[in-house]
């Protein structure tokens, strides 16, 4: 199988440079990286990528089994790293592509040099000693709010991004498929992705580790992202100036610098 | 928020200042903040807007309101975002008309669930579980169902004992599918069996079964070919075959090319009162007969027929040695050449006399 094709992977920067290879978390497609990545990619040889069911992955390549828990993107990050035969590899990922990247890193660690959390959750639901934010029947009404939300999305959608004069600068492939998913594919990310809880995994992050935490972020809030610092051996906490879950959309350079700093030794561990 | 109407504030329940200085997903239920965070601002910072985004608004007296957003992201000259205005439609009705809808469609689902099951399970009512195991007769069998098997087919075989080293071996293909066609199957298998105790010769056997299907309230008719076959003291079987309206069995014979069973006679259900004939044949040890439905030679690939032509020369190529393998080969054969997409349903027999140093196992066919 084409991992490439599969993953819709795109490369940039020099051959030979460090990769770094950016994974999206669940809602959206690689197109998240798009004000973030691009400008790593004079140092770095730069990777994105589409986890299976999102974006312009191949749809053929969907397996409801393989990919209702997180090991099924774990092994999307594998593929595509090995499929380009990448080694000291900085993986960032985002929100829940975060801990996915952990747990990648803790499959191989031989191929990984160092991983970028951003926005992480290691539980989303609360637990006995753990504030993870959210109650077991509010995951079910995300669940809802998806099916309501995707109802129109496959037909409506379309056509409304395609068609956004005001940003022309919007790539036509990007919008085409962008946040679109299929409505199965995108409730089971959603329950693998809140219905998980990787907090065994975290002491066993064998790599140096950032972990960018955002200010008001409803997913991730502010002890969320404490704790996996605390929790991953050798990791670095920064708080970023930002708002939302998104800051590689909400302050792109903010969170640039932030990672470029950290992995130019910039920032103290 | 830094600025919102009057109909909002009296929708959401909610004083003005508790309402602006706060952010629009503070006022969002927690599911709805995460489809906020997750799908709602991504959207609206690549693409500037987002259309009928379906949330929640938590209301200052606890209850909840549907709405629909519509959202546009202004942005200064600079291109720096300077503020995103919304506008909030009550989705009340429409909401609680979509989850009808959401149930209508899991309920559907639901029901073709069910129903693939049901044909399944009636489908194996219509063929024995496994091949029966006879002594003397070595037999393999294999039915597949056309499409994705969410229909019950009209294809059906049994074999069953009549008396001591006595065997029935039925096959045959009901007109149509679905529910109507798998009475019809029933009853013509489960009447097979009653009219063996009555008669022993296949022909009248099949000339009794015609009145009966005839008679029967359904329009439907069927194709059957049928042995009765008696194991000789050398290992050989005695074999009478009658057959209506169906293609002949295919007898194998190591070093020759297969040849058809010449047989044949009206179908069976349509007009009342045939004659049916019937051939006596030897089934020596090594040698093999083969009932097949027309789901095999009627098989198409761009228009062409799979064929006697190609059914013979397949069943020759797989040979008489193993019994099993050439059942499941001609399958897979003929499935292949319609590319995996079988438009009908594929019964095939094999039976052979077991040679004579065969340990056969000594339980009767239920």
């Amino acid at each position: 199988m084409d991992i490439l094709a599969r993953n819709n992977v795109t490369v940039r920067g020099p051959e030979g440079a460090q990769p770094m290879v950016f994974a999206h978390g669940f809602g959206c497609d690689q197109s998240m990286w798009r004000h973030v990545a691009p400008g790593f990619a004079d140092r770095y040889r730069v990777v994105t990528f589409d986890f299976v069911g999102g974006g312009g992955s191949d749809p053929a390549a969907y397996d409801a089994d393989k990919y209702a828990s997180l090991d099924g993107y774990r092994q999307d990050v594998l593929d595509v790293v090995r499929a380009l035969d990448l080694r000291d590899v900085v993986l960032v990922g985002h929100s829940v592509a975060a801990m996915v990247g952990a747990m990648a890193t803790i499959a191989e660690p031989d191929r990984f040099a160092s991983l970028v959390m951003v926005g992480p959750s290691a539980r989303y639901i609360d637990d006995e000693g753990y504030v993870g934010g959210f109650a077991r029947e509010d995951i079910d009404e995300l669940l809802e709010s998806l099916a309501s939300n995707y109802l129109g999305w496959s037909a409506a959608m379309a056509p409304a991004i395609v068609g956004n004069p005001d940003r022309p600068e919007l790539g036509h492939e990007l919008t085409e498929a962008f946040c679109r998913m299929d409505p199965d594919v995108a409730r089971r990310f959603a329950e693998a992705t809140f219905l998980s809880d990787n907090r065994e995994d975290l002491p066993r992050v064998p790599v140096p580790t950032l972990v960018l935490q955002c200010r008001e972020d409803v997913i991730a809030p502010m002890e969320v992202g404490e704790y996996v610092a605390e929790q991953v051996p050798d990791s670095t906490f920064v708080a970023l100036e930002a708002t939302g879950h998104c800051p590689q959309l909400s302050s792109p350079e903010l969170t640039s610098d932030a990672i470029g700093a950290w992995l130019e030794g910039r920032v103290a561990a | 928020m830094l600025r919102v109407n009057a109909t909002f504030l009296r929708w959401t329940a909610r004083p003005l200042e508790a309402v602006v200085g706060r952010r629009l997903v503070d006022l969002l239920t927690p599911g709805g903040r995460i489809f906020h965070e997750t799908h709602y601002a991504p959207m609206l910072r690549m693409q500037g807007s987002v259309h009928e985004i379906a949330v929640d608004l938590r209301c200052g007296d606890g209850s909840r309101l549907s709405v629909l957003l519509n959202a546009t992201l202004t942005r200064d000259e600079h291109g720096a975002e300077r503020e995103v205005l919304v506008a909030v439609f009550d989705a009340t009705e429409r909401r609680r008309y979509e989850q009808q809808l959401l149930r209508a469609h899991d309920e559907a689902r639901a029901a073709e669930a069910r129903a693939m099951t049901l044909a399944r399970t009636l489908q194996q009512t219509l063929v024995p579980p496994v091949p029966p195991r006879v002594r003397g007769l070595t037999l393999a069998a294999t039915y597949r169902p056309s499409g994705d098997g969410s229909q019950v087919g009209g294809d059906f075989y049994d074999v069953f004992p009549t008396g001591p080293d006595e065997q029935v071996v039925v096959l045959g293909d009901v007109s149509g599918k679905g529910v109507d066609a798998a009475v019809v199957t029933s009853l013509v298998r489960n009447t097979v069996r009653a009219l063996a105790v009555l008669h022993h010769r296949p022909s009248s056997l099949l000339a009794e079964l015609n009145d009966i299907v005839g008679f029967h309230e359904t329009d439907r008719f069927c194709t059957v070919v049928i042995l009765r076959m008696r194991r000789e003291p050398d290992g050989a079987w005695r074999v009478v075959v009658a057959a209506g309206g169906h293609p002949p069995p295919l007898l194998l014979r190591p070093g020759s090319a297969p040849v058809e069973v010449d047989v044949n006679g009206p179908l069976v259900g349509i007009l009342s009162d045939q004659e049916y004939t019937e051939t006596e044949l030897r089934l020596a040890p090594g040698e093999v007969l083969v009932l097949y439905t027309d789901g095999v030679t009627e098989a198409r690939r761009e228009g062409e027929l799979f064929g006697e032509e190609r059914l013979r020369a397949t069943v020759g190529r797989l040979g008489a040695a193993d019994v099993p393998g050439l059942v499941d080969g001609l399958r897979d054969e003929v499935v292949t050449y319609q590319d995996g997409v079988t438009h009908d349903d594929i019964a095939i027999v094999a039976v052979s006399a077991a040679p004579d140093d065969e340990p056969g196992p000594d339980l009767e066919t239920g």
